[in-house]
C-alpha cells in the first residue's frame, strides 16, 4: 500500500508491502523515522481520538474528552457513536474517566477539562 | 489610579507564560487583564491533541495544555482581572480596561502585549456573491462545536488548507457533517502533514491544491459555492468552474495579529508580520512596552509562544525593577529566502543568555541551507532537506557567538543553496 509520511514537511509517498501483519519493505522513504512510521501505520493505524460530549447541570458549554490512549483507525466512528447520549454532571476534573471501555477497544474516555 | 509593576494584556498561552516568567523574576506586583470570563485564549477551543511535545514532553490537548499553565500561574499567585477589556495604553504605559465595575486605570512601570491574534475575515477576501448566512471563519465554528456543542452546517466546503481548517474538516465530519473539499489557491498547504494525512486523508477528504472559492450563492443560507482551479499567478481559470452544492462555507485563510491598542500606544508594527519591531529582550519600540505571543508573529506551534512570553515576561520584570535595557542594537536581516525574522534588531549588551531567532521562509526550499551571517561571516549554518512557509523555523545562537556580534554591522537569516 502506498501512504503519506507525517514525520515533517517532505511528506514522503511511500510503497509499503506487507505481508499479513508484517511489512516486508518501505521504498520511498527519506529517513528512519518514516520506515519506523510505516511499519505501525500500515499494520495497526491509531488514532488519540477527541470530541464533547454533554453537560447537564453545569455551565452552558460542551464537555472536551479524548481518548486515554490511541485507538485503533477503524473504530474512530464507532467510538464517537457510542458518546453520542453521554452526559456528565459537575464537577468534572481533567483525566476523569467519561466513557469506560470505549468501542470495546479496552480504552477510556477521559475529561481534557475542569469544570467545577 | 492604581500603580502595578508589570501589567499583561491577554490571559492566553502568551499572558500567562509572561505572567509566570514576570513573577519568577520577582516583579513585584503584577496583574494579567482578561476579556475573556476564562483564562486560556484560543486553547479552551482547541480541544484535539498535539499539544506540550516540546514543553511537556507529552502530547496534550490545548486545553489540557492551558490548564497546566494556569496552575502553575495559580501556584505562583498571579493575580487576574477577567471579563475587562483594556480600551487604552498611553505611551506612559498607562492602561485603562473597562468592566462591570467601570473604567479602571492603571500606571505599569512595564506593559506586555500578549493579545494574540484574529482570523482573516471574508471581507478581506474580495469573493463575489450574496451576503448569506452559513459563511463562518473556521475558528468561530471551532468555537460553536467545541465549546457551545452545536453544529453551524451539515455540508461544507473549507476555503484554505491551514490547520485551523483542517482539524475544523474532521471535527465537522466526525460529528456527522459532509465535508465537501477545502480548497488551497497555493500548490501547496499552509497546514501540517500530519493534519493532511489525519483530518483529511484518514476521511476521504479531497484537498484541492491551486484551487479558490470564486462565488458564492445562498438567498438567506448558504446554498453553494463556485470553485475553479488557479494558474500560476493565483487567476481563476474560467473553464474550471464548478459548483459545489454546500450550506456552510469555512475560512481558513490566515491569522492577522491584533495590535489596535499597541498602536495607540505608539508601538511601531512591522509590515511582514503585522507585529510590532522587537530587540533581543522583546521590547517594542516604546520603552517598556513588550511583546510576545501572536500579537507579535503568528506561531504553529504553542510550545514556542510560552517559551517566548516566558522570557518577555521576565524581561518585562527586569525592566520595572530599574534594570534597564540598552537602545539600539545590529539590525537582523530577512535575507535570501526569509520572509521575517523576530527579534528585529540585537543589542549584545542587553544579551543575558542565548538567543532564539524565528523566521518563515517564503516559499518551499528543498536540500537547501539556513545560514547566519554577521556581515560576511557566516555564525550558523544548516542543511534542510526541506523549508516550507508553514512551518516557522528557529535558530538559537548561543552566548559565545554573540559575543563576537560587538563589531558587527548587520546580521542576515537567509536561505542558501546546499
Amino acid at each position: 500500500m502506498t501512504i503519506i509520511c507525517i514525520n515533517c514537511p517532505i511528506g514522503c509517498r511511500m510503497d509499503v508491502e506487507v505481508e499479513g501483519q508484517t511489512v516486508i519493505s518501505v521504498k520511498g522513504n527519506n529517513c528512519a523515522r518514516g520506515k519506523s512510521y510505516a511499519q505501525v501505520e500500515c499494520v495497526n493505524p491509531t488514532r488519540t481520538l477527541t470530541s464533547t460530549v454533554r453537560l447537564v447541570d453545569g455551565p452552558m458549554e460542551a464537555l472536551s474528552v479524548k481518548t486515554s490512549r490511541p485507538v485503533p483507525k477503524t473504530k474512530l466512528r464507532q467510538c464517537i457513536r457510542e458518546l453520542k447520549g453521554v452526559e456528565v454532571k459537575p464537577p468534572v476534573k481533567i483525566g476523569d474517566v467519561i466513557a469506560r471501555n470505549i468501542a470495546g477497544t479496552g480504552i477510556d474516555m477521559v475529561s481534557t477539562k475542569d469544570i467545577p | 489610579m492604581k500603580a502595578v509593576d508589570v501589567v499583561i494584556i491577554g490571559g492566553g498561552p502568551a499572558g500567562l507564560a509572561a505572567a509566570i516568567g514576570a513573577k519568577n523574576a520577582g516583579a513585584g506586583s503584577i496583574l494579567v487583564i482578561e476579556r475573556d470570563s476564562r483564562l486560556g485564549g484560543i486553547l479552551n477551543q482547541c480541544i484535539h491533541n498535539g499539544f506540550g511535545l516540546h514543553t511537556f514532553n507529552e502530547e496534550l490537548t490545548g486545553s489540557e495544555y492551558s490548564a497546566r499553565y494556569e496552575a502553575m500561574a495559580r501556584d505562583l499567585g498571579v493575580p487576574v482581572l477577567l471579563n475587562s477589556m483594556v480600551v487604552d495604553i498611553t505611551p506612559d504605559r498607562r492602561v485603562f480596561a473597562v468592566n462591570e465595575r467601570g473604567v479602571q486605570e492603571l500606571q505599569a512601570k512595564a506593559v506586555v502585549l500578549a493579545m494574540g491574534c484574529r482570523e482573516r475575515p471574508r471581507g478581506s477576501l474580495n469573493i463575489a456573491g450574496s451576503r448569506t448566512a452559513g459563511i463562518f471563519t473556521a475558528g468561530t465554528a471551532q468555537k460553536f462545536v467545541n465549546i457551545d456543542g452545536w453544529m453551524p452546517g451539515r455540508e461544507v466546503v473549507v476555503l484554505g488548507s491551514g490547520d485551523i481548517g483542517l482539524i475544523m474538516a474532521r471535527r465537522m465530519t466526525l460529528e456527522g457533517a459532509s465535508v465537501k473539499a477545502v480548497a488551497e489557491v497555493m500548490p501547496y498547504s499552509g497546514g501540517l502533514k500530519r493534519n493532511i494525512v489525519q483530518c483529511l486523508d484518514d476521511f476521504g477528504i479531497p484537498l484541492l491544491l491551486s484551487h479558490t472559492v470564486i462565488e458564492i450563492f445562498g438567498k438567506d443560507r448558504l446554498s453553494g459555492v463556485a470553485i475553479a482551479e488557479v494558474d500560476e499567478s493565483r487567476k481563476p481559470i474560467e473553464k474550471t468552474r464548478r459548483l459545489v452544492p454546500c450550506d456552510t462555507l469555512l475560512l481558513s485563510v490566515g491569522l492577522i495579529p491584533e495590535n489596535e491598542l499597541s498602536k495607540m500606544a505608539g508601538v511601531k508594527l512591522s509590515p511582514a508580520t503585522g507585529g510590532p519591531y522587537v530587540n533581543e529582550s522583546f521590547q517594542t519600540s516604546v520603552e517598556g512596552i513588550f511583546a510576545c505571543g501572536n500579537v507579535l508573529h503568528v506561531h504553529d506551534l504553542v510550545d514556542f509562544v510560552s517559551e517566548e512570553s516566558e522570557i518577555a515576561g521576565a524581561n518585562a520584570a527586569g525592566y520595572a525593577m530599574g534594570r534597564g535595557l540598552s537602545g539600539g542594537g545590529i539590525p537582523v536581516i530577512a535575507g535570501n529566502g526569509v520572509r521575517y525574522c523576530v527579534p528585529w534588531h540585537i543589542n549584545p549588551d542587553n544579551v543575558i543568555d542565548k538567543i532564539s531567532l524565528r523566521f518563515r521562509v517564503t516559499g518551499v526550499y528543498r536540500n537547501s541551507r539556513v545560514s547566519v551571517r554577521f556581515d560576511d561571516n557566516q555564525v550558523f549554518g544548516r542543511k534542510s532537506m526541506i523549508l516550507t512557509p508553514g512551518e516557522m523555523e528557529s535558530v538559537t545562537l548561543k552566548k559565545e557567538t554573540i559575543a563576537k556580534l560587538a563589531s558587527a554591522k548587520k546580521i542576515t537569516v537567509s536561505v542558501e543553496e546546499g
